[in-house]
């Protein structure tokens, strides 16, 4: 990879303000933009490292939210949520690996919006606010509303992903079926169930990234049952991604499939 | 170039870096550690795994100035000053949890992050630690079965 220059800053504003260069990028735990960096398919200049930012770093309990710093790691995510929203403690502890799990950050996997991350689904699902910082102060989006399409989401160049917030009194369940070269999601869903309300989202399928599978939210917010979902029409295979490893009806299939198992294991607690 | 220092097995070393400098490079490279492997470069097989203040990370992964001050424990770390192999590292021997060796350091140092924070794992906890190593030889049976003697748990022996 080509050199840059590497900033470490303190704190958040000082963060921001060294974003403000153009070729300036932020840097959290490097397990996408490293190896991006190395193949050439980005050179920033300079490389801003929000990982030495403790308010950044930490998750805790705010009443009814849960605070998830922006840099914090999938592993701290595991361990922090495993009363408060076990099926998000899970969603975070199979992330990659052990080692990816030290490093990579919940900012950097909703920053990047791979169509095929697990964090989108699982905060489209929960209904979760993103909180991102610039030089004019922070704004907070509706994970509908942040996730914009295939690697594009609302953050702005410059800003930063620097809280996530999720509702607690929810029961969240993610099912993920791995694409075993990546450890990444092939397709894996999350239901999320609050209130009586379900959302359903879908990652590793969409041929736009990250969506909600409203059909199946419908008829599961009326009963809460995986035999209802045979009412829900399955998202049309020729919409959905279709690849060496697997077709858009394959997938779509593993659409129906993923939240049948996912509302048997909610119904079941 | 700048000068980072970083605390290598107990023992503090000060190399110089640029920012895009690898930790694997700066422990291979600048501090002649060459224990750690790079079997792949990109972030897939675990051979470069080392610990960060005792947290496994991919060492290709991390850029060395990320890691000024803190603890990095490799393989070189591990056995005793003496040559005496640790118990994770014997285990591997006494069941053949290697072939040509290669991913075996990344193995190792997975198997001691592992039973740090889960002494007596299952066979399943154990596979999915162990998702990020890659093995092109063993066929992964005996280094499970490795990790597990070494955590205590009796294994079938192995046939020479
Ligand atoms: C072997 C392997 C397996 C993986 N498996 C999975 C998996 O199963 N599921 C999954 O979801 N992911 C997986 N990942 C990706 C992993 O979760 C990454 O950690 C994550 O996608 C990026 O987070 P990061 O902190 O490493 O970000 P970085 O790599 O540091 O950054 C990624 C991008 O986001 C930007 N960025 C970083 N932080 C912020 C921020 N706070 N605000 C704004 N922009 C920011 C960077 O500029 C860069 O463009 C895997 C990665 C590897 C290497
Ligand atoms: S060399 Fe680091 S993961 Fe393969
Ligand atoms: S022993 Fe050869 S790669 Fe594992």
């Amino acid at each position: 990879m080509y050199d840059f220059d590497l900033q470490r800053p303190k704190d958040l504003d000082a963060a921001i303000a060294a974003l403000a260069d153009e070729g300036a990028q932020p840097l959290s735990g490097g397990q996408t933009l490293l190896p991006t960096m190395k193949a050439r398919l980005a050179a920033p200049e300079r490389l801003v490292s929000l990982m030495g930012i403790d308010a950044l770093r930490q998750v805790r309990r705010d009443g009814d939210v849960v605070r998830i710093g922006g840099a914090a790691t999938h592993g701290r995510i595991a361990d922090a949520l495993a009363d408060l929203l076990p099926g998000l403690a899970d969603l975070s502890a199979r992330i990659g690996d052990p080692a990816v799990r030290t490093r990579g950050t919940i900012g950097g996997s909703v920053a990047n919006n791979d169509p095929a991350a697990c964090w989108p689904a699982g905060l489209l699902a929960c209904d979760a606010t993103i909180v991102t910082a610039g030089p004019d102060g922070t704004t907070e989006h509706a994970a509908d509303a942040f996730f914009k399409g295939m690697f594009e989401t609302a953050l702005e160049p410059g800003h930063i992903v620097s809280e996530v917030q999720v509702p607690l009194g929810q029961a969240v369940r993610y099912e993920k079926m791995i694409q075993p070269a990546s450890r990444f999601a092939l397709t894996a869903v999350c239901v999320a169930r609050r209130d009586g309300t379900v959302r359903v989202a879908v990652t590793g399928a969409g041929g736009d990234g990250v969506f909600r599978w409203t059909a199946a939210e419908d008829v599961l917010t009326d009963r809460f049952d995986a035999a209802a979902l045979e009412d829900a029409s399955v998202p049309a295979a020729d919409a959905l991604l279709s690849d060496i490893h697997g077709s858009g009806a394959y997938r779509a299939d593993l659409v129906a499939v993923l939240t049948r198992r996912a509302v048997a294991a909610l119904a079941k607690d | 170039m700048i000068d980072t220092t970083l605390v290598v097995n107990g023992t503090e070393r000060t190399v110089p870096t640029e920012a895009r400098t690898l930790l694997v490079d700066a422990l291979r490279e600048g501090m002649g550690l060459t224990g750690t492997h790079v079997g792949c470069d990109t972030s897939q097989c675990g051979a470069c795994l080392v610990h960060l203040d005792g947290a496994p990370v991919k060492a290709c992964t991390i850029l060395a100035r990320e890691c000024e001050g803190a603890a990095i424990t490799t393989i070189e770390g591990v056995a005793d000053p003496d040559g005496t192999l640790s118990s994770v590292q014997q285990a591997f021997q006494d069941h053949h949890g290697l072939q040509c060796g290669f991913c075996t350091p990344g193995m190792i140092m997975a198997a001691i992050a592992l039973l740090r924070d889960v002494p007596r794992p299952t066979e399943a906890q154990v596979r999915h630690y162990f998702e990020g190593n890659i093995c092109r030889c063993t066929g992964y049976h005996n280094i499970v079965k490795a990790v597990m003697a070494a955590s205590g748990q009796v294994v079938e022996p192995v046939g020479a």
